[in-house]
């Protein structure tokens, strides 16, 4: 009986076969790369607002702190959002009529508070605490990134646990000083002036670096 | 099939002669060692644990399964999916900024909860204006920073969705608007009666302000009536103490200086007014101080196994009838003069011996002895308690007794004031009645026809937390708010007063007493505040300013100054004829409230009605408890019921068989059977108001019994999750579970506690592991190093902890037939071991929660690393990479993992969600969870430390189970810190591991129990420590 493959069919057996593996674990990559990818995390999409509040025009034009808005960010768990009160004291003043702010004024008026919508959103079961992070020198822009240039409020990190525990496990390529925390635009001069300066600051502010990636710092 | 029926009885008693010393045993199942418990034992999981739900069988498995993969679909499909955020969420900042809070920050605030109209102080925790724990408030002198379950649970009773939301009229929906307008209609015409149709019905009132307002509703209305009304209450007290000194007077004890105490049917630990200041006292006094002779000794004297009973050095079971002669007895041998020949009593009589050395232990702690009375026994016995008590010079300065102005607003019998308004009602007197809470109709005694004649008033008005089985027979219901809602004030044992400050705006639109009396009173607008602030206006100290002395009072949770003056009385020489004691056939009947859902008005708490019972372990149920005796005479065992026949009344109950109880007396707890209850509440257990007649409060004799056949399966805890394993050298007492001597064998051998263990717990040198913590890491501070000691000679099992865990850890609520699956969550709880003979045993209680072992034998076993081990000690569980498998529970020989068989949190109920520690996660089904140490109270101390930039000081930090503990039997804190109290508990040489053999190196110890018993009384002195 004549052979039913030809022996070059020998040769497409095994490019099949290992090509098979290679094949899954490429895709296995593909997933993974889709799923760290922007397009899973939310990164770098501007969420709608009911109102167009610009961070970029408060704080870069005009210079507020972030603390002005975001109070309870160094004694609480929440950083806080800002009452429509707090819009009022320089919005009953300026702009006062502005097709814009006319939520912002309802709101007042109706005694009903404004329906932001969530940009930073941490799973229920992650336990996250403003007041530690400022207290042991974490920057806004660390995780917030450059909010001074956004318009629109987007996600500049994923939030992913991976993430957290990047700087959890070398907290000293992020800290800053004290003073420099609520400044957008800081930065270190270099990378080894960082890791030099937060070798200094992990001593300094007592972090427990070999107890931050404890299950418990995050999850009770 | 096994055979599901009790203990063989002969079995039992063989199993008890086998025995030489002293054995513990947790029932008498186990006892007796029958297929069905040693078939039990042998199981990791209860049986049926791997099955779903009861209506779910495994058939249904597909069926289900494919609905779940269509929903899957439907969910892959959806736009939005995302596997790292949850779905969008809104953020709501307020408009105006209340002042003080700062979201995800929790304030407290202190206010009081009441029971039987006295007040326990407590500070609440609330987040963003909801109170989710409440703790004991330090200031005030009922709590000292403790709390019990009731007390506690009666947050959950504030978000209860089958509260009463309405009020309503003939039961149809109607307002509170037309409500005030019908009742000004009634009221005007009762006016020109000066009130004479005009009644109103409470509970025991010791508020001020509504004394106040009641007394101005009377002025008005001069011809009208005040009838109180509360069933559970000291009332024989009030009576006997009146008998004693010829004037109404409330008590106080000072427990902590008596070197003796004699409780006659007085549960003073768990139960009734000041039982937590009482528990303090007895805890502190159970330390042996450092020349090792320091503890109390205390005796108790009773029908039922009590939280004190259990506790007491010396337990007598006596019928409670036979208490009277008792005392009697006992008051004549310590010379007590005018008293009569006690009655003849054969049961005393036996217990010459016992009376003889009570006496003698009493006399030779003259000043510095006390004796209680409880509530169960008639007024002449108390009166004798005050007797004794001012024989042995216990009430001079100093001493450990005390007596004050009455706390009620106004001290009545509250049977005859109930009495008389039926007897009004039923002649057609009465017009218009409202019954200001409580909930008479069933709570009344079954010879008091509240029901039929309440039907007789034209007008009858019920205001309550729940439409229950009174707002049923009334025409209109008004919806109360409930405590933590409104403004209010109540008064504590010592007649220290607490303003009570509402925690959150009525959930479901209620007023309070007080609200509604204003309205009645032309004021319908006027708030509770505005009437509180009216009370205290003129009560302002001289030199204060008002503005200043109210918000004092209101941040301390007491008002300075307001406690009841102490009266110099002497008892009455004498005390008149003893009254005669009811002899019948048949049992005597003993009733009480019930330990966990008190007079019924509990009944629809969950958390109350899941929370095992003190020593019987029973939930979700009452029963009738008799001893094994006199089960055996009846053939009864646990679950069989019987019609109990009593004054002409029957109710069926089930039996349980309650080792030391009081031969031929049964006890009944009231609170279950109710007929118009919520979804919690509803079919379960019987009904005991159902047979309690008002001439007989206490207790009765006379009952019968018969059996029926029918059997009911009751949920008790008490073998769940066995530590021990009833095999020969492997029971509790030989494992070391639970050590315990004498002081006495203390002073001989302080190292009692670890006897016999050599060559069991590996010594540190021995191991692999050899550090005493993990090293500290270079260039960083140490770690705390999180430890607990228990004390169990503190420890009297009174279930506080359980449910302070329960309240602070989001633990779910399973619902009886998953108890009877053993799937009851509680991350503590409480082992009751007996020991010895089943008709009056030692009773130890051992709370068990996660020992957090260093070396922790869940660890290894986890698949997914979900549970796992942090630089401080705590073994912690990872509920979101848990993925089910229930190894580490198989490996954990103490068995305090827990796992979510079901969706046991209650993620639908709205009101519900709002009772959850948003500090702690809510778990979901599939998920094993276990005892953190308060992992989210340690974060919150750790922040708030370090953003000051210091550490965690001693005492800064404690657990929920701590801070809710009467005795301070629970140490929590930094064991690698010296100076630390848990540290010295440590060091302490009665400190033992439970199983520490198996080289787990347990964080939670125990200090081993030590107990004080009368030389002359206990001959025996084998020490029951470990090996012997």
């Amino acid at each position: 009986m004549a052979q039913v493959f030809h022996p070059s069919m020998n040769t497409f057996a095994r490019v099949t076969i290992f090509g098979a593996v290679f094949f899954a674990v490429g895709l296995l990559g593909v997933v993974y790369a889709v799923f760290r990818s922007p397009y899973m995390t939310g990164q770098y999409v501007a969420v709608d607002q009911p109102i167009q509040f610009s961070h970029e025009h408060h704080v870069n034009a005009l210079g507020l702190d972030c603390r002005y808005c975001h109070t309870s960010v160094e004694t609480s768990s929440f950083a806080g959002i800002p009452p429509t009160e707090t819009c009022m004291t320089c919005h009953s003043q300026i702009w006062r009529d502005s097709a814009m702010l006319a939520p912002v004024r309802e709101s007042l008026a109706k005694n009903e508070p404004i329906r932001w919508n969530r940009v930073h959103d941490v799973p229920d079961y992650a336990y996250f605490n403003h007041s530690i992070h400022v207290a042991k020198g974490v920057g806004c822009a660390s995780c917030h990134g450059r909010v001074d240039q956004m318009p629109l409020i987007w996600k500049d990190q994923p939030l992913t646990m991976e993430w957290c525990l990047g700087c959890h496990r070398e907290p000293e390529k992020h800290l800053r000083p004290r003073e420099e925390i609520f400044n957008m635009k800081w930065a270190a001069a270099s990378e080894r002036e960082q890791l030099e300066l937060g070798r200094k600051l992990v001593e300094k502010n007592h972090v427990p670096v070999h107890r931050l990636s404890d299950c418990s710092t995050c999850h009770r | 099939m096994r055979k599901t029926s009790g203990p063989d009885f002969s079995a039992l008693r063989a199993g008890l002669d086998g025995q030489t010393g002293p054995r513990f045993w947790r029932s008498l199942e186990e006892l007796a060692e029958t297929d069905e418990f040693t078939h039990y034992l042998h199981r990791e999981f209860p049986e049926a644990a791997s099955e779903w739900a009861d209506p779910t069988g495994r058939r249904n498995f597909l069926r289900l399964m494919g609905a779940s993969l269509a929903l899957a679909g439907v969910g892959v499909t959806a736009p939005g999916c995302d596997v790292y955020n949850d779905p969008p969420e809104k953020i709501l900042p307020y408009v105006r900024q209340p002042e003080n809070i700062v979201l995800g920050k929790a304030l407290h605030y202190a206010t009081a909860v009441s029971l039987g109209g006295v007040g326990t102080g407590v500070v609440a925790e609330t987040h963003e204006g909801r109170p989710t724990m409440l703790e004991g408030n330090p200031k005030h002198p009922d709590s000292l920073g403790a709390i019990d379950a009731l007390t506690q649970a009666s947050l959950l009773g504030l978000y209860d969705p089958d509260r009463s939301q309405v009020v309503a009229k003939a039961r149809a929906i109607s307002t509170y608007d037309s409500f005030l307008g019908a009742t000004l209609g009634v009221m005007d015409a009762q006016r020109a009666k000066k009130g004479a149709g005009l009644r109103l019905l409470t509970p025991s009132i010791t508020s001020p302000t509504l004394a106040r307002q009641i007394r101005a509703l009377l002025a008005e209305f001069p011809d009208a009536k005040w009838h109180q009304y509360e069933p559970a209450a000291p009332h024989a007290a009030r009576a006997g103490l009146k008998l004693a000194f010829g004037r109404d007077v409330s008590v106080r004890h000072r427990v902590r200086n008596a070197n003796v105490i004699l409780a006659l049917d007085a549960d003073f630990l768990a139960n009734g007014v000041g039982r937590l200041a009482d528990a303090r006292g007895y805890g502190i006094r159970r330390d042996p101080g450092p020349d090792k002779n320091g503890m109390n000794r205390l005796y108790a004297v009773e029908p039922t196994l009590t939280v004190t009973g259990s506790s007491a050095d010396h337990r007598l079971p006596l019928k409670a009838a036979d208490v009277l002669p008792f005392a009697l007895t006992l008051a004549r041998k310590l010379g007590v003069s005018g008293l009569p020949e006690p009655p003849a009593s054969t049961a005393v009589a036996a217990q010459a011996r016992f009376i003889e050395a009570l006496a003698k232990d009493l006399q030779a702690h003259k000043g510095k002895s006390l004796v209680l009375v409880g509530a169960n026994q008639p007024p002449y016995v108390h009166a004798l308690g005050a007797a004794i008590n001012h024989a042995l010079g216990n009430d001079g300065p100093d001493g450990t007794v005390e007596y004050a102005e009455p706390i009620e607003a106004e001290p009545v019998d509250h049977f005859a004031s109930l009495a008389d308004l039926c007897k009004a009602m039923a002649a057609g007197k009465v017009d218009v009645l409202f019954v200001l809470g409580g909930n008479p109709a069933y709570t009344a005694p079954a010879d008091v026809a509240f029901a039929e004649s309440v039907k007789k008033v034209p007008f009858k008005v019920h205001l309550g937390l729940y439409e229950d089985e009174t707002a049923a027979l009334c025409d209109w219901h008004v919806a109360e708010a409930h405590e933590l809602e409104a403004w209010g004030d109540v008064r504590g044992r010592d007649g220290t007063v607490t303003i009570q400050q509402p925690l959150i705006a009525p959930l479901y639109g209620g007023v309070s007493a007080i609200e509604l009396i204003s309205g009645v009173l032309g004021h319908p607008g006027r708030e509770g505040y505005e009437t509180v602030r009216e009370t205290w206006r003129d009560k302002t100290p001289k030199g204060q300013d008002f503005e200043t002395f109210w918000r004092t009072s209101i941040h301390d949770g007491v008002v300075a100054g307001t406690a009841a003056a102490v009266v110099k009385v002497e008892p009455k020489a004498d005390l008149g004829p003893v009254p005669a004691v009811e002899t019948g056939e048949g049992f005597e009947l003993v009733f009480r409230p019930d330990p966990t859902v008190w007079d019924g008005r509990y009944t629809n708490n969950g958390w109350l009605q899941e929370l095992p019972k003190p020593v019987t372990k029973l939930t979700w149920d009452n029963a009738a408890f008799m001893s094994l005796a006199t089960a055996e005479r009846l053939g009864a065992v646990d679950g069989d019921v019987f019609e109990v026949a009593y004054k002409g009344r029957k109710v069926e109950a089930p039996v349980m068989v309650l080792p030391g109880h009081a031969e031929g007396s049964i006890t009944v707890h009231f609170g279950y059977g109710r007929s118009r209850t919520g979804r919690v509440g509803s079919g379960t257990g019987f009904n005991a108001f159902a047979l309690w007649t008002s001439d007989a409060p206490g207790f009765g004799p006379g009952a019968s019994v018969r059996k029926t056949g029918a059997t009911v399966r009751l949920a008790s805890t008490q073998e769940h999750r066995n530590v021990d394993w009833n095999l020969p050298g492997n029971t509790a007492k030989e494992r070391g579970i639970v050590r315990v001597a004498t002081q006495a064998e203390y002073r001989e051998h302080p190292d009692f506690a670890h006897h016999g263990e050599h060559g069991h717990e590996p010594k540190k040198g021995d191991t692999l592991y050899n550090a005493d913590f993990p090293p500290p890491t270079p260039g960083s501070e140490p770690d705390y190093q999180w430890g607990m000691v228990i004390n169990l000679s503190a420890c009297t099992g009174c279930e506080a902890c359980v449910l302070a865990c329960q309240a602070e850890n989001n633990i779910p609520v399973v619902g009886k037939a998953q108890v009877l699956n053993s799937r009851e969550m509680h991350w503590l709880e409480i082992d009751r071991y007996y020991e010895g003979d089943p008709a009056n045993p030692s009773v130890h209680h051992q709370p068990r929660l996660c020992m957090h072992c260093e070396k922790a034998p869940c660890e290894v076993v986890c698949p997914v690393a979900a549970t796992a081990h942090d630089h401080e000690g705590l073994n912690v569980m990872i509920y979101n990479r848990c993925v089910g498998t229930r190894y580490c529970s198989n490996n954990c020989p103490y068995k305090v993992r827990h796992f979510n068989f079901l969706q046991f949190a209650d993620l639908r109920t709205p009101s519900l969600a709002l009772v959850n520690n948003p500090d702690v996660t809510v778990r979901t089904r599939g998920v094993m969870e276990k005892c953190t140490y308060c992992t989210q109270r340690i974060s919150q101390a750790r922040y708030a430390a370090e953003i000051k930039g210091g550490r965690i000081a001693d005492g800064d930090l404690v657990t929920a189970c701590q801070s809710a503990c009467p005795t301070r039997a629970i140490v929590f804190g930094d064991i690698a810190d010296e100076s630390t109290a848990v540290a010295k508990l440590k060091a302490d040489e009665r400190n033992y591991g439970m199983l520490a053999e198996l080289n787990t190196r347990p964080r939670t110890s125990y200090l081993a129990k030590l107990r004080n018993p009368n030389p002359e009384i206990e001959t025996q002195t084998e020490p029951t420590h470990h090996g012997v």
